[in-house]
């Protein structure tokens, strides 16, 4: 049930992703371009995965565990700390700079080219870097 | 903007919000793509190996098969190869330091009500709207 699961919502997200315009980068960069050409699409990309999200988050507050027996996800961290803060404003530049943010980056990977594939690997270095140093100063 | 692509961004949108949903209720797990990818290459994630394999299998593969019948949208992405290197490396570096992207930050994290989740959400939008400014006014963006 759990690995369908995955399966399922994967390919969901995946199509979702596509057909949202999430992958098209030109969307994206015209929804951050706030004071040009602004492209509000992604507006309503959020709200119509907001509102889903957020009947099961209250529907999850009153269940003690998942369908499949597994706790549920912890209350959320309060902690607004500098982590947050610099790796937001880093995922806010790079996505910038070429559209792609993780999700659409990896549901495009099939039909995006050689750019997608350049920037994917970049993105998995900078994780697997990051987990690196992480390990490091630990 | 014309009305199909808010249509579309809104069933897509919905889409996403259901995925989440989904991956919630029945797995208990929380739908963030930087933290499910990043921790099946940080190596942080052995635990759940399985369901962040399939999870990433059904995101590339389901949009691969949707090909194989409708031609998808392109994805307009620049073929600058050290814009992209360096874009990548800052989404990687930078979701993995802030715990979350576009999905786990500014889907599931908002709808909880999270307040650290928002304030991520709007500092990434606002880094993005100032690099969207500083980019063309360089010429590094067309």
């Amino acid at each position: 049930m759990r690995n369908f699961i995955s399966l399922l919502t994967g390919s969901l997200f995946g199509l979702g992703l596509v057909i949202s315009g999430m992958t098209d980068t030109l969307k994206v960069q015209g929804f951050l371009d706030l004071f040009g050409a602004w492209n509000p699409a992604l507006i309503f990309v959020m709200a119509g995965a907001i509102v889903p999200m957020f009947f099961a988050w209250r529907y999850a507050e009153y269940r003690n565990k998942s369908y499949v027996g597994s706790p549920l996800p912890k209350s959320p961290n309060v902690q607004m700390d500098r982590p947050l803060i610099i790796g937001a404003v880093l995922f806010g530049m790079g996505w910038a700079l070429a559209g792609f943010c993780p999700g659409p980056a990896m549901a495009s990977l099939t039909f995006g080219g050689l750019s997608g594939v350049v920037f994917l690997t970049a993105m998995l270095t900078g994780m697997v870097g990051f987990g690196a140093y992480k390990r490091m100063c630990a | 903007m014309d009305y199909s692509s808010w249509i579309y961004a809104l069933i897509g949108g919905l889409m996403i919000g259901g995925a989440g949903a989904l991956f919630l209720l029945v797995n208990g797990r929380i739908m963030g793509a930087s933290a499910i990818v990043g921790g099946l290459v940080d190596g942080t994630g052995r635990a759940n190996i399985m369901e962040r394999t399939l999870f990433i299998l059904g995101m590339i593969g389901a949009p691969a098969v949707l090909g194989m019948f409708k031609t998808l949208p392109p994805t307009n992405a620049t073929s600058n190869i050290a814009l992209l290197i360096v874009a990548g490396l800052l989404v990687g570096v930078g979701t993995r330091l802030g715990s979350g992207c576009t999905s786990g930050h500014g889907v599931c994290g908002i709808s909880r009500l999270s307040l650290r989740s928002l304030l991520s959400t709007l500092v990434y939008i606002g880094a993005g709207v100032v690099t969207i400014i500083l980019a063309r006014a360089i010429g590094v963006l067309p």
